[in-house]
């Protein structure tokens, strides 16, 4: 686990070390990067939270999050994450991992829905549960293959809705995820980007989260990662847990099937 | 009179469209998914939105067709599109399309502006530049330059700055898929992104012999 988290800081720092070339203001990032080379990923202390608010009793029925179903039976995390979202015949529903989490505190632990998803995302001085959660259920998925085939129909269907949503262009820079995510080899400024319409492109930028974004100071789940994608494109934000979001994951995770996960990640 | 042969010719020029644009629609493959993704994409999004961000979210033809052709079309309607995004292109009241290169370079650069929902919106009043470098080289000395788009440097060094050419770059500027149906490049002036007058400095930067685009 160190390993990996040091080759990637390495490779990080090479990236950065070009980019400072360039502009001397990424200094400090460098700077942050070298902090963390001495503590490791951030992420990992999130991972240790979301591990014990999983055992703890909580919320007004006093139950843990152990009995908790990700897809591979009560209480089963390894190597569930990678096989996420999948189709659930209790809900009749295609979760991902944050809808699940959500779901299980609600019907384990009697929170509402609102109690919930109140901060699904941490600012600073406002932590986030579910990010903690979800970054320990991840992290029970490093080394594992994503295995999303979107079999079920209800999965396929999300997977072209999803494949619809990639390539839907709309807002005041007529973008769509395909302008900067459907070609090989591009990048923006000097940030590079993946290729998410092939198995290697997609099992990049989805087998790292969540990651630990340096620029943000936070960790960030997937969610969080494809709602941001939409503020960039100048749309309105589309709701937390909200099919769309939904259904861009099952395309992404179809596409990534076959490639490994690394998570927690850490990334610009 | 007058006005019902206006409605005539108005109802003819739309049956003279028809007929491609329902062959198109027959061989698109998903219809049935792409209506269902656009129910479930509408109903993600908050009903307490503001209602200009929420038109954020509509499409006109061209953004349709280009999505539905995962940005492709066929020839006959590519010239379609290209010929119905040639018709919006608007100009400077005083018809001056080269404006002042140092304007146009600043522009270049910004890339913040326009961001709306609840969780990192821009502040009011944030500049809205072209973000040219986003995807293009432009000037020699800025090395942080994307690669979405070719490289422009040296483009009126290539090109001259002949009246023809400027009408090109402003027009480009101002509709893209007015030259190319489904480009990757935002429609900065169909959309108001940026002003007549912004997109005639952006043209300077690129054309005027003395901008660094061409000097360096």
């Amino acid at each position: 686990m160190h390993s990996i988290v040091q080759a990637a800081l390495a490779a990080a720092t090479v990236g950065l070390a070009g980019a400072a070339l360039a502009q001397g203001s990424t200094m400090d990032e460098i700077a942050k990067y070298r902090e963390m080379l001495a503590d490791g990923n951030p992420a990992e202390l999130l991972e240790a939270k979301g591990e014990e608010l999983w055992k703890k009793a909580r919320g007004p029925k006093n139950a843990s999050l152990e009995q908790c179903d990700m897809g591979l039976g009560p209480g089963k995390l390894e190597g569930a994450y990678a096989q996420l979202p999948r189709y659930f015949a209790d809900t009749k529903k295609v979760m991902d991992a944050e809808s699940r989490v959500v779901h299980c505190m609600v019907s384990l632990q009697g929170f509402t829905q609102e109690e919930a998803t109140k901060n699904w995302f941490s600012k600073p001085g406002r932590d986030s549960d579910i990010e903690a959660l979800v970054t320990y259920i991840g992290a029970r998925s490093n080394g594992e293959k994503i295995n999303v085939p979107a079999r079920h129909p209800e999965e396929a269907r999300m997977a072209k809705i999803g494949e619809h949503i990639f390539y839907r262009r709309s807002g005041p820079q007529d973008f769509s995820c395909a302008i900067c995510h459907g070609q090989e080899g591009k990048r923006i400024r000097l940030q590079e980007l993946g290729n998410l319409t092939t198995q290697a492109g997609a099992g990049t930028a989805m087998g790292n989260w969540p990651s630990y974004r340096v620029s943000q100071g936070a960790v960030w789940t997937m969610q969080r990662r494809l709602i941001d994608c939409m503020r960039q494109a100048r749309w309105p934000e589309p709701k937390y847990l909200s099919d769309s979001v939904i259904a861009l994951e099952v395309f992404l995770q179809k596409t990534a099937s076959g490639t490994v996960m690394q998570t927690p990640g850490i990334k610009r | 009179m007058t006005r019902t042969i206006a409605r005539l010719a108005l109802a003819a020029a739309g049956l003279a469209l028809l007929p491609g644009l329902a062959q198109a629609q027959k061989n698109a493959p998903h219809n049935d998914i792409a209506a269902q993704a656009e129910q479930v994409f509408r109903s993600s999004f908050r009903a307490d939105n503001p209602k200009y961000w929420m038109t954020r979210l509509d499409q006109d033809e061209a953004m349709r067709l280009c999505s539905q052709y995962r940005d492709n079309p066929p020839p006959k309607m590519r010239a379609q599109i290209e010929k119905a995004q040639m018709a919006t292109i608007r100009y400077p009241v005083e018809g001056k399309l080269i404006g002042d290169w140092k304007e146009g370079e600043k522009l270049a650069a910004v890339g913040t502006g326009g961001h709306i929902g609840f969780i990192q919106p821009d502040p009011p009043g944030r500049l809205r530049g072209g973000n040219c470098y986003a995807c293009h080289q432009l000037a020699k000395k800025e090395v942080a330059y994307g690669t979405i788009g070719p490289s422009l440097q040296h483009f009126g060094k290539l090109r001259g700055n002949s009246d023809e050419i400027i009408k090109y770059t402003y027009d480009k500027i101002y509709n893209s898929n007015a030259f190319s149906a489904c480009t990757n490049m935002p429609r900065f002036g169909l959309h108001s992104w940026l002003t007549p007058e912004q997109i005639s400095h952006i043209v300077a930067f690129l054309v005027d012999p003395e901008s660094p685009v061409n000097k360096d």
